[in-house]
């Protein structure tokens, strides 16, 4: 029974493989606010039947709209049709969409997804350069400190940061003590400690850098903010299924199936956003100083601010979203030392006048051209765009740290803290690995994955049967569900295929006959001394213990190689466990379900094997 | 008793085959080291698709003149893919990018088929990992083998995975091929294998050791390795099967990855029959070792 339940399953999820995939392309909204909808599915429509292009099916999923065509010519076509008569307004991405019957995508069942190397595209590493970001914390701290100490009549001599520590060289002991005390009361949080204080009494000097916890925060902090950004960035390339992830401590994988123009999706990946703090432009500006900007939530309307920038983006170290004592949303900004002392200048004299944020991006326009040879061809040239996304009025003198109130809903206010981080690259980001992988090399890797498959397992099943004769059948009954098997469960777990995955399934094909060997010349062996019926019941028991141990280390090392591999050699250890697991199970359990069914309950003299 | 091959007969001279060919492979990797691939060394690598056949030599010609004087170029399975190293340490993302605008440039249409760079960084960290993945990887399997059988076996078990590893790396040091993360993988995949072939033997000398009380250890080891002969070399087969299937038509990407298996497959079987037993002979293995029977892992009973 349990084998009948598995081998349904597992053929259920394998079975969308054998379904074609259609080629297909799908538009979204540049503006990833914006969902799509039935007027922009009625205006593809129309524009198709314009140009009389045959398409087969169109429709809205998911916020985007999806068309399958018959053929790629047609795709392609279609792609350059419609970009051209809605130029920017939308993202139209190619892609393959796999015809699963719905009844099968119901349950969940989808084709197995390729890895990079199979379905061509790139793969970035970043790297979030976190010292940087802890550098601009402490300034700012170093600058708190100044302050409090002041405040507090506590007297230093020096003050400084070498090697991300903060050093205070106080004037006596009695101010030394009091500092030291400031910072242990500063230090506590929920789960620990903030700070990491040396103490130098006899020169009065005291070092103070951050704990594990406090760097893991500014860490996670950083690759949070990092992760959004380049979310948002990558959905302006228009993939149909991109992977943006966290890898590790400090690092971001981007994974762009398709995408063959690395240098574009780098320009993109790697441009910076920004914010921009300027003052409203008031009826005393002169007309020189000052310009007008729309309103990024609302096209129709705009305001005058001044030229001059108060503090940009990189001086933005954190956004979140609060409640004031009303109980409105509010977003609460944090600047650095030099950013709070501009903002406290800026403003002390401007009490009552508004404070605008800008937004500013680096964007492409596409125009439709004439070239030299009379076609029509799209130009793409590129351009700063800035928004307002935040008019406020000033209430009173601003510092490192303020907020902004009246930013309406709990959810708006949670939209201009993500634009305000966005804006603000927490810590700058560099490449640390790039691979690319063109269609074309894909299309080959596929190719060649499969002829060695469908040869490997050619020659196993042919060796099997001429050696071992009926048992070598039900061996290789085994062996064509152990791979239906695999291919399920891959589907299920949506593991990605990959080359070096696919050589796993190989290397399983070849190993998967150990058990089946085990158990026969065990049998082999067990006949010389019992009767067929008893050696094949033996057999298989005996066998159970030998191949239990020899495929458990087998498993130890997959897990290893899981762990430490990358990319395509993952691919591997999640084939090769699969396959290990699956081809214990077919060969003790299928195998012995066969035989049975052949020598079961007869009296046999005789057994060939 | 049927010992149709007396193996044990040959074992100081397996042992002393095995013992030279470690000593050539530490000696190889010692001086020679490995010829490390980029996942390890970092770099940027290139390969582009030449419509028709271009000289190796003007390629290099124009990325001397480029500003790339220490880039390898070769052919890459046919003589129309061209493939470019270029070891720059300095961690530059764009190195692949410029290449290939100079090669775009000259008079032969080429097609991008990969890049690939890795940062200094990340590719010291992949050596790092692969190393201590492998080490922790031998140490699990012998806290596992000395758990299910006995330390004398465990210790077989990891000298032969050791032997076979080793040699593996050798032979790859000797002949300078690439070393990249495929062929750690299949480095693995070995140890895996060949610690299958190598339980499958100790667990049949462990039944022998039990069952068959009359017999010297040496004639039961013997004994044994008969027993398994059959199986062995089945096993062997059909994956050597596979693994050639692999080779010669699975591409120039894993062809690496097949070759570390193929070598590891053969040694594999060899050094289970021989590095272990070998190993146990010295340690003189005695029935009292194995005298209080163990109880057999469940007994499997999972027929509906």
């Amino acid at each position: 029974m349990l084998i009948l339940v598995v081998l349904i399953v597992g053929s259920l999820y394998a079975l969308p493989n054998l379904y074609p995939t259609q080629p297909s392309i799908q538009v979204a909204y540049t503006d990833s606010g914006r969902s799509a909808d039935q007027s922009l599915l009625n205006d593809l429509e129309n524009i198709l039947e314009e140009s009389k292009t045959d398409y087969e099916d169109i429709f809205l999923r998911e916020n985007k709209i999806v068309i399958k065509f018959n053929d790629v010519d047609t795709q392609l076509s279609s792609k350059t049709v419609l970009q051209n008569a809605l130029l920017d307004k939308v993202i139209i991405a190619l892609f393959l969409e796999p015809a699963t019957p719905q009844w099968l995508k119901d349950l969940g069942a989808n084709p197995v997804k390729l890895g990079l190397d199979l379905s061509g595209g790139v793969h970035f590493l970043l790297e979030v350069d976190i010292e940087t970001a802890q550098q601009g914390r402490l300034e700012l701290l170093l600058e708190t400190y100044r302050k409090t100490f002041k405040e507090e009549r506590i007297k230093f001599d020096e003050s400084s940061i070498k090697d991300l520590k903060l050093h205070f060289k106080f004037s006596d002991n009695q101010s030394y003590n009091k500092g030291l005390k400031k910072f242990r009361d500063d230090s506590p949080v929920i789960n620990g400690v903030q700070y990491i204080i040396t103490e130098r009494p006899s020169s009065d000097v005291l070092m103070l850098e951050y704990s594990d916890i406090a760097l893991r925060e500014i860490r996670d902090y950083a690759v949070g903010q990092n992760l959004i950004t380049l979310r948002n960035r990558v959905n302006e390339l228009g993939v149909s299924e991109p992977i943006v992830q966290r890898q590790g401590g400090n690092r971001i994988v981007v994974q762009l199936p398709g995408v063959q123009d690395p240098t574009a999706a780098k320009k993109i990946i790697g441009k910076t956003a920004n914010l921009e703090f300027r003052m409203e432009a008031n009826s005393r500006t002169s007309p020189l100083r000052k310009e007008e900007f729309n309103f990024k939530e609302n096209e129709f309307q705009t305001a005058f601010l001044e030229r001059s920038v108060i503090v940009a983006g990189d001086r933005v170290t954190n956004a979140n979203t609060g409640f004031d004592e009303s109980g409105f949303a509010q977003v609460n900004i944090t600047l650095d030392m030099e950013g709070g002392r501009a903002m406290q200048k800026a403003t002390s004299g401007n009490i009552g006048r508004r404070l605008g944020v800008l937004f500013v991006e680096q964007k492409t326009k596409s125009e439709l051209v004439t070239n030299e040879i009379g076609e029509s061809v799209i130009e793409q040239t590129s351009y700063i765009e800035k928004n307002i996304i935040s008019l406020a009025t000033v209430q009173a003198v601003l510092g490192t740290s303020f907020r902004i109130t009246g930013v309406g809903s709990p959810a708006e206010a949670s939209e201009l803290a993500l634009l305000l981080r966005a804006g603000a690259l927490a810590a700058p980001m560099k490449f640390v690995e790039e691979r690319t992988v063109g269609p074309s090399l894909g299309k080959e890797n596929i190719e060649l994955g499969m002829k060695s498959i469908v040869i490997g397992f050619a020659l196993v099943v042919l060796f099997m049967i001429f050696y071992y004769r009926v048992f070598g059948i039900a061996a290789n009954i085994s062996l064509i569900l152990n791979l239906v098997l695999i291919t399920g469960i891959m589907s299920l777990l949506g593991a990605s295929l990959t080359l070096p995955g696919m050589a796993g399934i190989v290397l399983t094909v070849g190993m998967a006959v150990d058990a089946n060997v085990l158990i026969f010349s065990r049998i082999r062996e067990e006949l010389k001394e019992k009767d067929p019926q008893s050696a094949i019941r033996d057999g298989f028991s005996r066998a159970f213990v030998t191949i239990f141990d020899a495929n458990v280390t087998t498993l130890i090392t997959a897990l290893i190689l899981y762990i430490i591999g990358t990319g395509p050699v993952k691919g591997f250890a999640i084939t090769l466990s699969i396959g290990i697991v699956t081809s214990m199970f077919t060969a003790i359990m299928c195998t012995r379900a066969m035989v049975n069914l052949v020598y079961g309950n007869k009296n046999i003299q005789e057994l060939k094997i | 008793m049927d010992i149709r091959f007396k193996f044990m007969k040959f074992r100081k001279i397996a042992g002393l085959i095995s013992i030279t060919l470690f000593l050539i492979s530490c000696v190889s990797l010692g001086l020679r080291g490995l010829s490390l691939g980029l996942d390890f060394s970092g770099g940027t690598l290139i390969e582009v698709s030449y419509e028709s056949p271009v000289s190796l030599e003007s390629i290099r010609n124009e990325l001397d003149n480029n500003g790339y004087p220490d880039s390898q170029v070769v052919n890459f399975g046919t003589n129309l893919d061209v493939l470019i190293k270029v070891a720059d340490q300095s961690g530059n993302s764009s190195v692949g990018e410029s290449i290939f605008n100079i090669l775009s440039d000259q008079e032969i249409p080429i097609e991008l088929k990969r890049v690939e760079f890795v940062g200094p960084q990340v590719g010291d960290e992949l050596r790092d990992q692969g190393g201590l993945g492998m080490i922790v990887a031998l140490f699990m399997i012998l806290m596992y083998v000395a758990f299910r059988f006995q330390y004398k076996f465990a210790l077989g078990a990891v000298t032969a995975l050791a032997h076979d590893v080793v040699i593996i790396l050798g032979i790859f040091s000797l002949f300078s091929w690439d070393f990249d993360l495929t062929v750690l993988a299949a480095l693995l995949a070995v140890i895996g294998y060949s610690l299958n072939d190598t339980i499958v033997v100790s667990d049949r000398i462990r039944e022998n050791f039990r069952t068959e009380r009359v017999l010297e250890p040496m004639d039961m080891i013997d004994l044994s390795l008969n027993q398994m002969l059959g199986r062995t070399l089945v096993t062997s087969f059909t994956t050597l099967l596979v693994l050639f299937a692999l080779f010669i038509f699975g591409g120039e990407l894993i062809r690496g990855f097949s070759l570390a298996l193929i070598i590891g497959v053969v040694i594999g079987t060899y050094s289970s029959i021989y590095v272990v037993a070998n190993m146990l002979m010295s340690l003189t293995l005695t029935q009292d070792d194995l005298a209080i029977p163990e109880p057999e892992g469940a007994d499997f009973d999972g027929m509906p």
